[in-house]
């Protein structure tokens, strides 16, 4: 990710440490992943030091320090989404990619990630799927849906 | 500052406005053990060894002693069944980790802990977070962090910087209770950093 | 957008708006919640839109696509005003008899009805059905309303008279006065009475002073505040204005957590909104008052939604917790005065000060005053959010409201409080729903999440889930929280593996106590709930697993087989088909045999197994039958030619 980007980013909040989590938060979203250049520019721009970047970048769970895949797929296992079968959705998921949560494909076609609830526990089990919410998510259904992406 | 009245243990205890219970028992020769305290760094509360049983506002509740404020009328038992079971309980979760450091140990004896009560866990760091924060807030090199949460929480060194800084310092290794700290920093030092520390080291 | 400056400008704006309303003229409105989108309402939107413009109808017929009104079980789901027609399970595929049957020939579909599970009676009006008439929908009745992207429908339906009244005719101590009056207790978990937070907060030393929205809603299975945000943001951001304003502060957070996209994007246009008509910035309605909100994203951390934690995440740094005293009334956000409510705190605020403190008192029970939003999910026949008094019985809840459990199981307990909380069996299906009758049998009211379970939950497995959910989630500074979640989960693992041994449920307790008493906050203060609450009322489901190394519940897999009845199995082939580890053997006319080195227990076989054989049995706690001899497994069927 160039420089120019990641200023651009780090221009749009105040520059003092209070913004480094919405700044890294953007550069995630557009990246998908927080590549080291970035991560010592934003600590020069706005004078954090390396060690608390480290801490916020492994503590968040929003972020990644390594490229994702194309696609990233996130399995709902809030508790609602528990009690309706999710573990086995999940372990179908898994078995479907030969991924675990955290990882990422050899072709880095697929993410896959456990998300401690997206608020559609009605719905549940629910997989999002690049911002694609899949509710009423069967095990068996879930090939189907995985099939439609590149 | 004002003078603040409290009871400690049945003795009354003068204090001043903005200490806490630790420094005024500390002010009373009183004795609370402590892990991750140390006079240079602001208190953390995190090994939670030092707490005491405090009665505040009608209910009786345990308190790190090293971050609660004195209060006027605070009554303080720094010993009792509850503050001997949870350091036991708190030493025995800790020593499933270093059951070799020294300091865990004198406390396991006081208090009857075993360390053989959990199975060993792979992590002998205790993260009482005395290296990170020695070295953010006194040297402010920053040169060592935290990383991840919750049970994956784990310190690590910052190559770029340690191997600039580390090797005329070392001042947070007489810190560590369970020396992980030496271990990981020579671990660092032996996969991370650049070739021209080994100069250093080697004066070469 | 024209700048209001007064409260006298507001009413004269407010009135033009609503005469240029016709309240008679037909609107569609869809609802296009997080959940709905889930199930294709983008899809049923652009559906009507397209018919609309076929039938040349788009001038005289609107559509709102408005927020989460709550029977997302039920979703995609409409409501056609000024009918008030509610049609549920709404595919893109009716739009078009939709707009021809109902709004042109003001005929009612039947099939899109609501159906009285009971009765069998199809009801039309939304505010007739069972799951909404049994509610007390005072923070969430206007959802259906109203569009959340647009500031001038929340203007329509009353929105903003509450500050104007606030600035224009009380002092902020009696504002303060009037929340402490009203007894609303916070709606984040904690229960604590806002009013005297509130009164904290002015009181103490300082400047600047912050007002928070807490947002960050971590607990799994609860989703009321994302429907507040995403449906109605600007009665939150009114009644953080309105708190501002009594504690004295001119700058306020929404710490929104980031899994929320779309109520991220509805607030910051809230705020946007909000500041072209002179609802934030400099001298709101003209009374001199200033105060602007900035919108900030979690990054992903349960723990964020302690407020210590949050105001640490708020200023950049990891939320790890901090010791109180002091709290954050005294010393919060940079160190200064900070006021931190929920969500569902704030959204009351606007309605006790246009309506008065007795708004809230006139409802609930002694200690417990207002509505509570809660979201009942799990083994429940109408999912979804529901509003309801306090005082309230869970029964009523699960029953009246909620429809019951499906399927025909039995209930076994309900969940509230999420992490933090407990599970109430059926014994207790009577109390009232209020902060302290729930913390009398060992449970809390919590944020709202309500999670039915069924005969078919393990309670063992409800601790050890919470407890894993919790060993990633907390911060890890502190040992008794880091250390004692650690080994209880170990144990509960152990347990569910069948490796549990006597003493386990005593060492539970015993790490449970030194957890409670001795963490830095409220996750680790509150973590050993869930394990002591289950192990108080499901005890018999802890030692079944520990002696007699059976579930009951037919969900530990390592406690669990699936055997094949020869004497039930028709060789339908259909497991054989299904089973995803190509575990069963067999043919058309050969019993099917289930080989248990390869099965994975992951339950397809007995989910598939047409119901007239029901041939897969679940066995647990007992040896597995040795499979019949080959020879044995032909299957001879009489001939249907004589």
């Amino acid at each position: 990710m160039d420089n120019a980007k990641i200023d651009n980013i780090i221009d749009k909040y105040p520059s003092d440490p209070s913004s480094l989590i919405q700044v890294l938060l953007d550069i995630q979203h557009e990246n998908r992943w927080l590549p080291e250049e970035a991560l010592k520019r934003v600590s020069k721009k706005l004078k954090v030091p390396l060690n608390r970047i480290q801490h916020i970048i492994t503590f968040y769970k929003a972020f990644s320090v390594v490229p994702k895949g194309r696609h990233e797929i996130h399995v709902c296992t809030g508790t609602a989404c528990h009690v309706r079968g999710a573990p086995r959705l999940l372990n179908t998921v898994q078995d479907l990619i030969g991924i675990k949560p955290g990882e990422t494909d050899q072709d880095l076609k697929f993410s896959l990630e456990t998300v401690n609830c997206v608020g559609c526990c009605a719905l549940g089990p629910v997989m999002v799927v690049d911002g694609e919410y899949h509710g009423n998510m069967a095990p068996a259904k879930s090939e189907d849906v995985l099939k439609e992406y590149e | 500052m004002s003078e603040i009245l409290l009871q400690i243990d049945g003795r009354e205890v003068e204090a001043k406005e903005g200490m806490t219970i630790l420094e005024a028992a500390r002010s009373a020769g009183i004795f609370i053990p402590t892990l991750c305290h140390h006079e240079k760094l602001d208190p953390y509360g995190a090994c939670r060894i030092c707490v005491v049983e405090a009665d505040a506002g009608g209910k009786t509740s345990l308190v790190a002693s090293c971050l609660y404020p004195v209060e006027k009328n605070l009554v303080v038992r720094t010993r009792s069944e509850k503050v001997d079971k949870t350091r036991k309980m708190i030493l025995e979760l800790l020593l499933a980790h270093a059951p070799d450091a020294p300091a865990l140990q004198d406390l396991a004896k006081e208090y009857g802990a075993d360390k053989d009560r959990f199975a060993k866990e792979s992590l002998f760091c205790i993260l009482c977070g005395l290296c990170v924060r020695y070295c953010t807030e006194v040297k402010k090199k920053n040169a060592i962090g935290f990383f991840d949460r919750g049970a994956r929480r784990e310190i690590s060194f910052i190559p770029e910087i340690a191997s600039k800084e580390c090797w005329n310092c070392k001042e947070c290794f007489p810190l560590c209770p369970t020396s992980y700290l030496q271990a990981a920093y020579h671990l660092t030092e032996a996969l991370a950093f650049p070739r021209h520390s080994i100069k250093c080291a080697t004066g070469k | 957008m024209p700048r209001i400056n007064s409260p006298a400008e507001l009413e004269e704006f407010r009135k033009d708006i609503i005469s240029k309303r016709d309240p008679k003229r037909p609107c569609i409105a869809v609802c296009t919640g997080t959940g709905c989108l889930a199930l294709g309402a983008a899809k049923v939107v652009a559906a009507f839109k397209e018919e609309l413009k076929k039938q040349g109808l788009q001038r005289k017929v609107d559509i709102r696509e408005t927020g989460c009104p709550g029977f997302c079980e039920r979703g995609p789901l409409i409501v056609i005003h000024p009918e008030e027609i509610c049609y549920l399970r709404v595919q893109p595929g009716d739009a078009e008899e939709i707009v021809s049957q109902t709004i042109l020939a003001k005929k009612i579909i039947d099939r899109l009805l609501y159906v009285d599970p009971i009765t069998g009676e199809k009801i039309v009006r939304e505010s007739e059905i069972p799951f909404y008439k049994n509610q007390m929908r005072h923070l969430i009745g206007n959802n259906i309303k109203i569009d959340p992207k647009s500031i001038d429908d929340y203007l329509a339906v009353g929105g903003y008279s509450a500050l104007a009244k606030a600035l224009g005719q009380e002092t902020p101590e009696q504002v303060v006065e009037m929340v402490k009056d009203s007894n609303l207790r916070g709606r984040g978990g904690a229960g604590f009475p806002a009013g005297k937070k509130w009164e904290f907060a002015r009181k103490s030393p300082g400047n600047p002073k912050y007002v928070v929205v807490n947002a960050d809603e971590g607990d799994p299975g609860a989703f009321m505040d994302r429907a507040v945000l995403e449906g109605n943001p600007f009665s939150v951001l009114e009644g953080l204005t309105i708190g501002a304003y009594a504690i004295g502060s001119h700058e306020g957070y929404f710490y929104v957590r980031q899994e929320y996209p779309l109520a991220v994007e509805n607030v910051t246009l809230a705020i946007k909104q909000a500041e072209e008509y002179g609802f934030l910035g400099k001298n709101i309605l003209g009374s001199g008052f200033d105060f602007t909100v900035k919108v900030h994203r979690g990054a992903g951390a349960f723990v964020c939604g302690e407020e210590t934690s949050l105001l640490r995440s708020l200023e950049g740094k990891p939320g790890e917790p901090r010791a109180r005293p002091p709290y954050p009334a005294v010393k919060g956000l940079w160190e200064k005065p900070t006021n931190i409510n929920n969500v569902e705190t704030w959204a009351n605020v606007p309605l006790i000060v246009t309506n008065g403190p007795e708004f809230l008192t006139s409802i609930g029970t002694k200690g417990s005053k207002g509505t509570k939003i809660f979201s009942l999910v799990g083994k429940v026949n109408n999912t979804g959010l529901v509003e309801v008094p306090m005082g309230i019985t869970l029964r009523d809840i699960i029953y009246k409201v909620g429809g019951g459990i499906p399927g025909g199981k039995k209930f076994k307990a309900v969940q509230t409080g999420g992490p933090s909380g407990g599970c109430i069996p059926e014994e207790h299906l009577d109390i009232k729903v209020d902060f302290d009758e729930l913390k009398k049998v060992g449970a809390i009211m919590g944020s709202g999440g309500m999670i039915v379970m069924d005969e078919d939950t393990c309670m063992v497995d409800v601790a050890r889930y919470f407890l894993n959910f919790l060993t990633g989630e907390s911060c890890g500074k502190c040992s008794p929280c880091r250390e004692g979640i650690r080994q209880m989960l170990k144990i509960l693992t152990k347990i569910s593996e069948g490796k549990g041994k006597e003493g386990d449920i005593e060492l539970l307790e015993e790490i449970a106590e030194a957890t409670r008493d001795a963490s830095l906050c409220a996750l680790g203060g509150t973590a050993p709930n869930p394990v002591l609450n289950t192990i108080r009322y499901f005890r018999d489901e802890y030692e079944a697993h520990i002696k007699e190394k059976r579930c009951p519940a037919y969900v530990c897999k390592d406690l669990i087989s699936y055997h094949i009845d020869p004497d039930k199995c028709q060789a339908c082939m259909i497991c054989l088909r299904k089973c995803p580890a190509q575990a069963i053997s067999g043919g058309k006319k050969q019993i099917h045999v289930i080989d248990q080195e390869k099965c994975t227990k992951c339950g397809t076989c007995f989910e598939v197994c047409p119901a007239r054989f029901d041939a897969v049995r679940r066995l647990s706690g007992v040896p597995v039958p040795p499979p019949i001899p080959e020879e044995a497994r032909m299957i001879v069927r009489e001939s249907k030619q004589k």
